[in-house]
């Protein structure tokens, strides 16, 4: 009896909700695209009539359809550059995920073994990549090894630190709820720590992927390496020797795109990972 | 004082706790308790009955005496399916849905989903739940959470229910209503269930039992048997026998804290 009579409210509520939800939810998400565009173009435009109006020589500040142009003009190179980067980035990004997951489940299984090796997990952080990069490139041969290093040890330690706290931050109620039902280490860590420590790892993996790329960028800086197999940091850096202002912009630009596309990414991952249950990813229904 | 008593199912022999920061949690205590017994272990905060509960489940262990529960020393009995525990709080996994988390216990045996599907299921729907098996805990209510919990806990048939001030953080309605759904469990499964609460009401209507206990230190200072008035309903708790009872057991925790503040 009583059962039947929530069921029906509930049911009378969820009908009442869904027509004025369904409307604010296709305003909001068209908001949601409609806004960012606008201000964007908006943006692109002033800075377009500004250049004409006052004249602005290109080699001080290139209009946007002079950047378009140089784009497609040096596409290939910038293209093959680009790859470059992309190739850099990625890896180091994947190489601190394996990395910094595996020796986070280490620390959260030991805490001697934490203790022992953190300092040097803090040294690697706190020492700025642009310090170590020249001892890297000496010691290592290959410069695309050594630029994936640089981008490594930058793009590392949020994974690592994360991963360790959120591996430590399962309920302790759960936990004794395992110890109650005799779950073994490997059961433990799959369906209690793993999924505990999901949101930190997320938002450990939008920072990383932002650092990753910046770790290429300015390992690449450091290294100053020209020739035809180096990233978008080097034909910036070349442009500038040569007073190539609009080139330098277009290489700035595919950079700026290669760090929105890992933050889209990221965080279109985390959304899908987080997005049914935890508090961050939740839209709070009005 | 030697407490051999075969028939029991659980049986605490000169039990202390000592926690490493000198706090005696738990002084001396011994206790059995039968097959079918609805215990409650009453008293106010810090008078060792979570401690003394969390020592019969095998999450700690006693610093002396000894504790057995289904004929093995706590917390080695079995796979630990033969024990059910209710937490404080509903105690889910948000990240997954309410069949899993019910699952969990059978799962962790090493029990197929499709294996287990009957059995949750039936576990789910002794608590009313069924058709919110695929609902996400924060879907719902505190007290839909607290059946969940239940259903988790009965999911492998134990013999043994712990329970851990599980209604506290409820409304009265809910509790009222969760109270009768863990009588109904306990007397269709022939259920010991141990229940630790700081309300006075609810161990009255719930138990046949009650062991009164003090704090500083954590120790029983009364064992009160209530065995009338089942199978209780709603109607129980404004009987005669309801409101005597209350006044025994009140009379017995009011001797506690008379006692608590004389040591001040």
């Amino acid at each position: 009896m009583t059962k039947a009579i929530i069921e029906e409210t509930d049911d009378e509520d969820s009908i009442i909700l869904n027509a004025e939800q369904a409307r604010r939810e296709r305003n909001d998400r068209r908001l949601r695209i409609v806004m960012p565009v606008v201000a964007l173009l908006t943006a692109v435009a002033v800075w377009e009539a500004l250049v004409h109006i006052y004249d602005i020589p290109h080699y001080l500040i290139p209009a946007p359809s002079r950047i378009g142009e140089t784009l497609i003009t040096d596409g290939p190179s910038l293209m093959g550059s680009a790859w470059f980067t992309v190739k850099l980035t990625l890896l180091s990004l994947l190489l601190a995920i394996i990395g910094g997951v595996a020796l986070g489940m280490l620390f959260a299984l030991s805490r001697t073994i934490e203790m022992s090796l953190f300092p040097f997990a803090v040294i690697l952080q706190v020492t700025p990549v642009v310090a170590i990069a020249p001892l890297i490139l000496i010691y290592v041969h290959s410069t695309f090894a050594a630029l994936l290093i640089c981008a490594w040890i930058v793009a590392f330690f949020p994974i690592l630190s994360n991963t360790v706290i959120g591996l430590r931050s399962a309920d302790h109620n759960l936990r004794d709820l395992f110890t109650l039902y005799k779950a073994t280490p490997w059961q433990r860590l799959r369906y209690l720590l793993a999924p505990s420590a999901l949101p930190n790892f997320m938002a450990a993996l939008k920072i990383a992927g932002g650092l990753s790329l910046i770790g290429a960028v300015v390992a690449e800086f450091v290294a100053g390496t020209a020739g035809q197999n180096s990233g978008l940091a080097s034909r910036i850096l070349e442009s500038s020797f040569r007073n190539e202002i609009p080139r330098m912009f277009a290489a700035l630009i595919l950079v700026s795109l290669l760090g929105i596309a890992i933050f889209l990414a990221t965080s279109w991952l985390s959304k899908l990972v987080l997005g049914r249950w935890h508090e961050s990813e939740i839209k709070r229904e009005h | 004082m030697q407490h051999v008593n075969n028939t029991a199912q659980i049986s605490m022999n000169g039990v202390h706790k000592r926690f490493g920061n000198g706090t005696l949690a738990v002084r001396d205590m011994s206790v059995d308790i039968q097959p079918g017994q609805f215990v409650s272990f009453l008293g106010p905060s810090g008078c060792g009955k979570s401690t003394a509960l969390r020592m019969i489940a095998g999450l700690l262990s006693a610093s002396a005496g000894s504790i057995s529960v289904n004929g093995h020393p706590a917390g080695e009995g079995g796979d630990g399916r033969d024990v059910g525990f209710v937490f404080q709080e509903a105690t889910l996994m948000p990240w997954t849905t309410v069949f899993d988390n019910v699952y969990l216990p059978l799962r962790l045996a090493g029990t197929s989903r499709r294996a287990a599907k009957d059995q949750v299921n039936e576990a789910l729907s002794n608590v009313g739940l069924l058709g919110f098996s695929q609902s996400f805990p924060r879907e719902l209510s505190g007290g839909m959470k607290m059946r969940v919990s239940i259903a988790r806990a009965m999911v492998t048939k134990p013999a043994l229910l712990l329970m851990d001030e599980p209604f506290a953080a409820l409304d009265e309605m809910t509790r009222f209503k969760l109270n009768n759904d863990v009588l109904k469990l306990w007397e269709e499964n022939n259920l010991t269930v141990i229940f630790v609460t700081h309300s006075i009401f609810e161990s009255v209507y719930l138990s046949n039992r009650v062991l009164v206990m003090a704090a500083r230190p954590g120790r029983v200072v009364d064992d009160i048997a209530l065995p009338g008035g089942y199978p209780r309903t709603d109607e129980y708790r404004t009987s005669q026998e309801f409101a005597e009872n209350t006044r025994i057991v009140t009379r017995a925790l009011k001797g506690t804290l008379d006692h608590d503040e004389s040591d001040h």
